[in-house]
């Protein structure tokens, strides 16, 4: 059983990054905007964060470091897309490239760096009064670090923002059917820019939580996929904020699996379980596009330029 | 009230579009000046560097053909599938599977006669490369499953797998407990031609027969026509499923094909680095290339250049050769956006009269 607890705890911490970037995407394509960047956008938020942590020892500043960074990435691809109507897939896959160059670039001098100990301290688990004294669910959920918190946070904030408000209808609309939005006077530009930035700069958080609290110590590539395993995730979580938590603490788990059955009496190749969460997300995505329903689909704006003048 | 607004093109002329896409080209270069010189080196003399590491001399001239053949190939299998809107993304793993077939033969037949193995190997690529293609556009033709995505995971699973073969049953006993797979025996090994090995003969004849496929017979003008609408395709009467499973095992074979030319001619081994990202910057080459063969052929030579001038100036400066990278992102940022100003132009609005109406 404390097995199984520890296991379940330390899914949740390998699904944290996953989960602030699932967030960073869905708001993304819920303004109609496919970007591919995810993996890009982390590593730049990683170098970001890792960078100005190691450099001011300050939580703070290392954070809004990493969300600038996503953001500036975001940035370049809501320019060309929104803007310049640049195709979405290209762009963002362009972006991927030009974020995993830009932190191998300005991760050069960080190798073998490790996170400052103030920064740790900052980021290690505290227990919530009260909620992490119920049996199974508190040592799973409520004695972990202060990021963790801060995700679920985001994710409860994030899909009451996009179902109880009037800018998150507004917002639906955008991606839903643009021309529409925009014969309601909605600020079509303004919101997609808005959304694909602060999608940016969530999944700079994410990558910022793997130099910085998950490793915790500068790696290159330190994304090692996870950026487009959130993609996928953002088709598993049917674009829902509230999804975005099950799916990502369950590839979380499928993350580090392999490793925790190290020293059992299970003998496969770690090898073969390093192939778990990309062989789970093809599965996931095959099963999910075999039952299409309308509400499952997603959002019917996405990818597709928006030019008034065409409408 | 805007002073001015974008008007579309009524008819793209080619030479404003070629004037534009060189005018992006040079912006990126300038960009990605900036940025040397934020490295705090100088962009002028970084540039010369990397010509004269790509076609300083004879030697140099070499290596950059040898970088070049494998994104010439691999660039055309893109090409393929993207015409069709597919998104592969999947080349690095195809090379890689392709990759795998080869050796597995190479290793198995060690003695066979050189041309009969050889032969063998390059089958056996692109089966590998092309098989491996063929799941996800079979998810795509039945169930419009993602392809983008399910390409990309299926990379990092055969990355795994030449990794487990590496570290695991396919370790070589005589490389005393280094993980590494056994070299090939002679005859697995392409022979040169003029100092290159003959893989860039290959990559000559793939340019052509890619070119005549995809202009000059039905079923290249079938993937076209569902690149650009599949209603249109269907009213057509073509059979989609089947254009699908066809382009894709012809993208993923040419990526295959690359695999084994690299795991025969270059690395004479397989390993993990076999592909070493070149699915991923064959990406960029046929999207700057629009996507037409023999366009690919010119923009992976000076791709080629730029790796290996990338690969020149880390000695030199110790710029690290991501460098390359970002210049090659750069570079397709800029042509990505020139795209806008190809189809639209710009109209400064004189005075409100004719068209009157206030905003």
């Amino acid at each position: 059983m404390a097995l199984v607890i520890s296991f379940l705890a330390a899914a949740v911490v390998a699904g944290t990054p996953l989960l602030f970037a699932t967030l960073g995407e869905v708001i993304t394509e819920r303004a109609g905007n496919l970007n591919l960047g995810v993996e890009g956008m982390m590593l730049m938020g990683a170098v970001a964060g890792f960078t100005v942590g190691l450099t001011t020892k300050s939580v703070i500043l290392a954070l809004l470091a990493a969300m600038a960074a996503g953001a500036a990435g975001a940035l370049i691809f809501a320019f060309l897309t929104i803007t310049l109507r640049a195709n979405h897939v290209v762009s963002g896959l362009t972006l991927t490239i030009f974020g995993s160059g830009v932190s191998t670039m300005l991760g050069k001098g960080l190798v073998g760096k490790v996170t400052p100990d103030n920064v740790k301290a900052f980021f290690s688990p505290v227990a919530i009064p009260g909620l992490s004294k119920i049996p199974f669910v508190g040592p799973i959920f409520f004695k972990q670090d202060p990021f963790v918190y801060l995700g679920y946070v985001l994710a409860i904030l994030l899909g009451i923002y996009l179902y109880n408000t009037k800018a998150g209808l507004n917002l639906r609309a955008v991606g839903e059917n643009p021309a529409a939005a925009d014969a309601a006077s909605i600020n079509i530009t303004l919101y997609k820019y808005i959304h694909v930035l602060l999608g940016g700069a969530l999944c700079g958080l994410g990558g910022a939580y793997l130099s910085l609290v998950y490793v915790p110590a500068w790696q290159e590539n330190v994304t090692a996929g996870r950026g487009w395993i959130a993609i996928a995730l953002v088709i598993f979580s049917t674009w829902s904020p509230y999804k975005a938590i099950f799916g990502s603490y369950l590839f979380g788990g499928l993350d580090i699996i392999g490793f925790r059955l190290q020293g059992t009496n299970i003998h496969v190749s770690q090898y073969v379980f390093d192939m778990l969460p990309y062989l789970v997300t093809i599965i996931v995505l095959v099963v999910v596009s075999t039952r299409k329903n309308k509400k499952n689909a997603p959002p019917q704006g996405l990818g597709v330029p928006y030019f008034r003048e065409e409408r | 009230m805007a002073l001015f607004r974008f008007v579309k093109r009524s008819e793209v002329n080619g030479k404003t579009s070629t004037k534009i896409r060189v005018i992006a080209i040079l912006l990126a270069l300038i960009a990605s000046g900036i940025f040397i010189l934020l490295l705090k080196e100088n962009p002028i003399s970084v540039y010369g560097s990397m010509i004269k590491g790509s076609f300083g001399d004879p030697y140099k001239v070499k290596q950059t053909m040898i970088k070049a053949i494998p994104l010439v190939i691999t660039s055309l299998g893109i090409s393929i599938a993207f015409k069709m809107q597919f998104w592969n993304i999947g080349g690095e793993g195809q090379i890689i599977m392709g990759a795998f077939c080869a050796s597995g033969i190479a290793l198995k037949f060690p003695s066979m006669p050189k041309p009969l193995l050889l032969i063998l190997m390059v089958i056996g690529g692109i089966i590998g490369g092309g098989l491996w293609s063929l799941i996800p556009a079979f998810f795509k033709a039945k169930w419009k499953t993602n392809e983008t995505i399910v390409t990309l995971m299926m990379n990092y699973i055969a990355l795994k797998w030449v990794t487990y073969l590496q570290y695991g049953p396919w370790k070589d006993p005589k490389a005393m407990g280094f993980p590494k797979i056994a070299n090939f025996s002679d005859n697995a090994v392409l022979p040169k031609l003029f100092g290159i090995h003959i893989g860039w003969v290959i990559a000559l004849a793939m340019v052509v027969i890619v070119y005549i496929f995809m202009n000059k017979t039905k079923k290249g003008y079938e993937v076209s026509v569902l690149g650009e609408s599949e209603n249109t395709a269907r009213y057509a009467g073509i059979n989609i499923n089947k254009t699908i499973i066809i382009a894709l095992f012809i993208s993923g074979g040419l990526c295959g094909l690359t695999g084994m030319i690299q795991a025969s001619a270059v690395s004479n081994t397989l390993s993990t680095e076999i592909a070493g990202g070149v699915g991923y910057t064959a990406i960029i080459v046929s999207w700057l290339s629009f996507l037409s063969a023999p366009a690919i052929l010119l923009v992976s030579i000076l791709f080629a250049a730029l790796l290996q001038g990338g690969a020149f100036i880390q000695i030199v400066y110790g710029i690290p050769n991501a460098a390359a990278l970002i210049i090659q992102a750069m570079i397709l940022f800029f042509v990505l956006g020139s795209e806008f100003f190809v189809r639209y132009k710009l109209v400064i609005k004189k005075e409100l009269t004719v068209e009157g109406g206030q905003e």
